[in-house]
This record gives C-alpha cells, structure tokens and sequence, in this order.
C-alpha cells in the first residue's frame, strides 16, 4: 500500500441530514399505523360473524359530508403551512382556523352518527361483535382528530396571541403531517366500514 | 442559604461547602434529560428487576427441584411464571437494551444527545412507572378491598384465561396497563433513537460507516415501532373486554380466542429479534476489538440483520402449530421460521470469521461473546428443530420449548449483555472491573447455565410440560430436574460475583483511562466518564474505525473501505 502518498479523503463540505421534526413524526406515524391495521384487521375478521344483529347494512349511512370536511381540513392546514412559510401570518390563521373548524365539524358529525345508532338501533360497544369493533375502530380514528384538534387549538391560541411567526413554519409542518395521516386513516376506515363493510 | 456576593456566583463553588447532598443528587437524577444518566438508569432499572425475577426463578427451580414438592403452592406458582416471564421481557430485555442504546448511539455517532431529551426522560418514567404497575399487583392486585394478587396468566396471557369470569381481581388489569404503559415508553424511545440516528450524525458518518451497534439499533428500533404497536393494540382490546364489555375475545358472542394468539405473537415473535438483536450488537463491537481485527463482511452483516427483521414479521405463528391451522399455514411458517437461520448464520459465520486468524485477548468481555457464539447456534439449532411441523405437535409447551429460548435469551442474549457490561463499564464508571472476579462470574455463570438449561431439554423430550408445578415421582424426570436445579446456585453463585464485582469496581476499581481497550469507535475518544456535552468539538469522520484512523496516521482504515 502507498500510504503515505494517499491524501486523506475530503469531508464533505456541506452535511445534510434529515429534519429531526419530520423523522420523529414519520416514526410516531408508522407506529400508529400498526395500531390501526390490527383494529382493521379486528373489523374485517369479525365481519358477518355476529350471533345478533344489528347488522352494518341496516343501520349505517354513509357519512358523505363528514368525510368531506375531514378531507378538505388537510387542504386547509397545507394552505396555512405554505402561508406561514412565507410568513403571511393572516392567511395562516385564517386557514388553520378553518382547518380546526372543519375538523371540529367531523367531530361533531360522528358524535351524532353515534347518539342515532344508540338511541335508534339500540348499538352500544356491548351489543355484538360489530358494535364492539365498529365503536372501537371508529373511536380509536375519533380519538386521534381530538389529540390532533387540541394541538391545534394550542397553535391557534399561540397565533392570535401573536406569538407564531414564520421561523415556526417547520414546527406546523410536522403537526400538519399528523394531520394528514389522521387524514389517511380516516379513508382506510371509510372503505373498511362504510363501503366493503356494508 | 448564606448570601454570596456576586463574584462567588460567577466563579465555581467552593468544594468543601458545597458537596450536594444526598436529595440534590437524587434530584439531579430524577430531573436529568441527559442521555447518559438516563441511560444509566434504564440499565439500573433493569438490573434491579433481573435480580426480582432472577429469584423467582429460583423459586420455581427449587419447587421442582423434588417430585410432588410442595415449597409454593400452585397459585403462588402460576403468578411466579406469569411474573418471571413478564417482567424477564419488558422490565429486563427492554430497559437495559434501551439503556445501552441510550448510553452509547449518541457518542458512537459523535452526537451530543438524542433527538428529543425531553421525550426520553419521558420514556424512561412511562417504562418504569409499567414496571412499578405490574408489581404494585402483589399488595393492589384485589383493589383495595382483599388481599393483593399477581397476575397468573402466564406471560402470553391466552384468552379466554384473561376474561372477566376466569381472572377475577384486577391483578390481569395491572398486567395489562402495566404492559401498555411500557409499550408507550418503548415506542416513545424508539421513535427518538431512529430519530437521532437518522439526523444528528457527526460530519462524515455516513449510513456505511457508521458502528454495527448503530445499525443494528436503528433496525431494532425500526422493529419496536411496528411491533410494540399490535401488542397496545391487543391490549386495549382486552382493556375494553374487562372493563367496557365489547366482545373482541369473548367466544361466546361469536369472538375468537385464536385472535389474541395471533396479535400476541405477532408481537411477541418479532419481539425476540428486538431483544436479540442489540446482543448482536454487543458481540459485533466486542468480537473485532478483542480480536484485534476489524469485523468481518461489514456490509453482509448490515444485510443480514435487516433481512433478519424482514423475515421477523412472517414467522409469529409458529407458536401456534397446535391451534390447528391448515397445512398451507403450517408450511408457510415453518419454512418462514427455517428462512431466519440463513441471516443469522451468515452472521455467525462472520463473527468466526472475524475472530479467524485474529490476535485474540481472552478478557472478560470476549469470553462472555464467544460463549454466546456457541450457545447462540445451539439455541438457533433447536428453534429449526421446533419449527418442523410434526416435531413441534409433539414437543410444544413443554420443557424442550422452555429449554430452547432460555438458549436464546439466557445463552444469547443475557451473556453478551454481560459482556457488554464489562466492555463499557469502564467508559461510564472510569474504573476498570476486575478481571479476576470477572473471570469467576464467567465460569460460575456458563457452567451453571450448561447445567441447567442443556439437561431441561431432556425432560422435554420425555414428556414433561411447562407450566406445572409439580409431578409424581417415576415418571424420569426426577433426577433431570434435580440436575436443572443444582445448575440454577451455580448461576446464582456467579451473579453473585458480578454483583460484588460491580459494587467493588464503583469504588476501587482500577482507573480506566479513556480507551482501556484500544478500541476504535468514537465513544472511546471522550473521557470516562464522558462530560455531559459528549465531545468539546464535533468529531470527523472518515471511515468505520474513526479511532483506528486517529491512533495510526500512517495507515489509516480509509485506504481499505
């Protein structure tokens, strides 16, 4: 070996890694998705296996309006990280607001699709296995948007107190990304539940 | 306090009057985001528990050490198992291998702390407030009004023994919640190490030349966060049976018991390579320095264990042969489960290789690994033995099984935390442990475990299954368990001496020095004990043995990777 004529190999002169922000969240995400495919698993395993009804064809609707908003909300939030990445803070709470308000809506939505199959159909997590593993899917989904709505209720609070500026936009981008995936879930249980499920 | 004057704010206390006191350390601990102490803590933490589920152990080993022995009775022995495997997995495996993780992939990447202190601390109270729960179950186990009781469920806790009508009691709730909330500390602390490993490297540490000991993190954390999760999952549908009462494994509204067997397994296998998997990476930083070579087929055995962890995932029913699968099922696992063994001998191959023709130092550290490298084949040997079909109808749940993965997790896996001990001892104490005490604890440990563990596989072959607290003399099992037992004081006798010995190195142990061991991976480039910034200026890298490349300038590692 020619060692001593080998220069020592350069470093490289600019070292990017990636966001820290993104990462933990990208980890958090994967975490909870297994979470989440085994109550997916649960709901389609147990599908048709009741010993008593009511059955999911008979009682659920399809929450068109909810979903909608749901969906919408993740539009919204990218709008209000854009906006806050060029630092006009109006836009940004005015998206972020309409972000919360449609996820509350969607909240809203689902507590009044569960007081009908309560009241109406007489539904509760101990009737059969498919109130058992309807609410805890669904709930576990709800549970989620309410983890995700008080976060950013906090942002919101933060921003009309004045305190968010532009150089958070990379902390609201990594809350957007849970947003987002909360999102994603949200279409898996929809096709689950309400489409091959009913 | 006496007031200072503002000069004596600004410059360094006196020592003599200022000395913490007792409740100023222990705050400092209790407050710390330091990933060292909190890396200490975890392996503390863990220590103390092997020691609690070590005598229980004991216990039960003494209990059948004599047919229709009656030293527990079967209640008492039902929660001893329930207890030893519980806490053996996720308040023992768990915490000291976070710990070393904790400990050692920020100074092996040059970095200053994990990603996220704060989410650390986090989960280490989150694990340690589980294991307080599960044992809070022996005095809280009844609520407030009876007599405490532990869990009997056994470890795995197979429906419907966990249902409403057949655990009476909350002593399965605190097993659950005990679990759960671990499992939150568990993903909590994985999700940071991926975290740190993927963004804080120092400059130059590149994806292929970072520590075998890093990747093989990386991929065991990666693995925590897609296998912890099923298991919290399964959790809280059992928390929702007992407590709400939905019907997830309640057979008689048309649930299924064989669920929870696959969402516990589907857990519970990958569970065994997150455990397994940071032994590898003891041996690989131990094997190479105390071989005086650098580790054999590097790449390979990157591959190897991702290959290793891909292959986890598609083997959890093989504990489930004798549920009564179709025999589509039954091949598809068994050849899955045979799939590991390629990996992991490569592995295997590359550890011999690496000691081949190397200027091997017979220290402590390195006897503990290669008896681990010897142990280990023969835990893998047994495991394609159990995972052929017809073989496994005749030997599961019995103590053939019990003797295989105490292979694993004794003979793999506790020896090279043993090992790893000894190695880094020196690097966080800054005292040497001695290497006489050391050498007894070895010898003790490996010949009480040979004792034990090779002759339970007998018992096993004859017939006799786990779980039983005690059976009639006659049979031919009488003089294997006597022999199992008289194995488990050797074993005792050697923690023993590792006890001792640790307590002696904390206070007279001979100074270490920053490298004791002419290694060569960054941790060994601080002080010992490290400052709490790590390193005063960010290090470069420009191989795989950064140290190596410092201590010999004339031919560096550069020139060969």
């Amino acid at each position: 070996m020619n060692a001593a004529s080998t220069p020592v190999p350069p470093v490289p002169e600019t070292w990017n890694l990636p966001a820290k922000g993104r990462v933990g969240m990208a980890c958090l995400i994967l975490a909870e998705s297994a979470i989440f495919i085994i109550f997916v698993v649960a709901y389609v395993f147990y599908l048709g296996k009741d010993t008593s009804g009511p059955m999911p064809r008979q009682v659920l609707e399809l929450p068109i309006l909810n979903s909608i908003c749901l969906l919408a909300s993740s539009a919204t939030i990218t709008f209000a990280v854009r906006a806050l990445e060029r630092g006009a803070v109006g836009a940004f709470a005015a998206g972020w607001a309409a972000t919360v308000a449609l996820g509350g809506y969607f909240l809203f939505g689902t507590a009044l699709e569960w007081k009908r199959l309560i009241q109406v159909h007489g539904l509760t997590l101990q009737t059969n296995l498919f109130g058992t593993t309807f609410y805890s899917l669904v709930g576990l989904h709800a549970c989620h948007v309410i983890v995700g709505l008080v976060m950013l209720l906090i942002v919101l609070a933060l921003t009309l107190l004045g305190r968010v500026r532009r150089e958070h936009a990379w902390r609201t981008d990594v809350l957007a990304l849970y947003w987002h995936f909360v999102d994603a879930i949200w279409i898996v249980v929809f096709t689950v539940v309400y489409i091959i499920g009913r | 306090m006496n007031s200072t004057s503002p000069s004596a704010t600004l410059t360094p206390a006196v020592e003599s009057d200022s000395r913490p006191t007792v409740l100023e350390i222990l705050h400092s601990w209790v407050v710390t985001v330091d990933h060292k102490k909190l890396g200490l803590m975890y392996i503390s933490y863990g220590l103390l528990f092997f020691v609690v589920a070590g005598l229980e152990a004991c216990l039960m080993r003494f209990q059948l050490a004599f047919p229709n022995n009656t030293l527990v009775s079967p209640q008492v022995f039902n929660q001893l198992f329930t207890l030893h495997g519980t806490t053996m997995v996720f308040l023992v495996g768990m915490p000291i291998l976070f710990g070393f993780a904790n400990y050692l992939v920020p100074l092996m990447i040059g970095a200053r702390d994990l990603a996220f202190p704060r989410l650390n601390a986090f989960g280490f109270w989150l694990s340690a407030f589980g294991g307080i729960l599960l044992y809070f179950s022996l005095i809280g186990g009844m609520g407030m009004t009876g007599a405490g009781s532990a869990p009997d469920v056994g470890w795995f806790a197979y429906s419907p023994l966990t249902a409403k009508a057949f655990s009476r009691g909350h002593s399965t709730d605190y097993w659950t919640l005990g679990i759960l909330v671990g499992g939150f500390g568990s993903i909590a602390t994985a999700a940071n190490l991926v975290t740190t490993i993927l963004c804080m490297r120092c400059r130059g540490m590149t994806l292929g030349r970072m520590p075998l000991l890093v990747w093989l993190n990386l991929v065991m954390c990666g693995m925590v966060l897609m296998v912890i999760s099923p298991l919290t999952a399964a959790q809280i549908m059992l928390l929702l049976d007992r407590f709400l009462g939905s019907h997830f494994f309640d057979t008689q509204a048309g649930g299924s018991a064989v669920l929870w067997q696959h969402f516990f397994w589907i857990f519970g296998h990958p569970e065994v390579y997150v455990l397994i998997l940071p032994g590898f990476a003891f041996a690989s930083e131990i094997i190479p320095v105390f071989s005086r070579k650098a580790i054999f087929g590097y790449p390979v055995m990157v591959g190897a264990t991702v290959a290793i962890a891909f292959v986890s995932f598609g083997v959890w029913a093989h504990h489930m042969f004798t549920v009564g699968m179709t025999s589509v099922g039954n091949t598809f696992f068994a050849i899955s489960t045979m799939l590991v063994g390629v990996p992991t001998g490569i592995k295997i191959f590359n550890w011999i290789g690496t000691m081949w023709g190397g200027k091997i130092r017979l220290a402590t550290p390195m006897l503990f690994c290669i008896a681990f490298l010897f142990q280990f084949l023969i835990a893998g040997l047994t495991g394609i033995m159990l995972a052929i079909v017809p073989f496994d109808w005749q030997l599961s749940d019995s103590y053939f099984v019990v003797a295989h993965f105490h292979f694993v997790l004794v003979g793999g896996l506790l020896f090279t935390i043993f090992g790893a001990i000894y190695y880094w001892f020196p690097k966080a104490t800054g005292r040497l442990m001695s290497e006489g005490l050391g050498k007894w604890h070895f010898w003790l440990f490996v010949i009480g475990f040979h004792i034990t563990f090779d002759t339970m596989h007998i018992p096993g072959l004859l017939g006799m299954p786990r779980r039983i607290y005690t059976y009639d003399a006659g049979r031919g099992w009488d003089l294997w368990n006597l022999i199992c037992t008289v194995g488990v004081v050797f074993q005792g006798a050697g923690v023993l001496c590792f006890v001792a010995n640790v307590l002696r190195s904390l206070v007279k142990g001979t100074p270490a020095g920053n490298d004791p061991w002419d290694a060569w991976t960054l941790e060994w480039a601080t002080t010992s004990p490290p400052p709490e910034y790590n390193f005063a200026e960010a290090p470069v890298v420009r191989s795989r043995r950064p140290l190596w490349d410092l201590k010999h300038p004339s031919d560096p590692d550069w020139h060969y990777e």
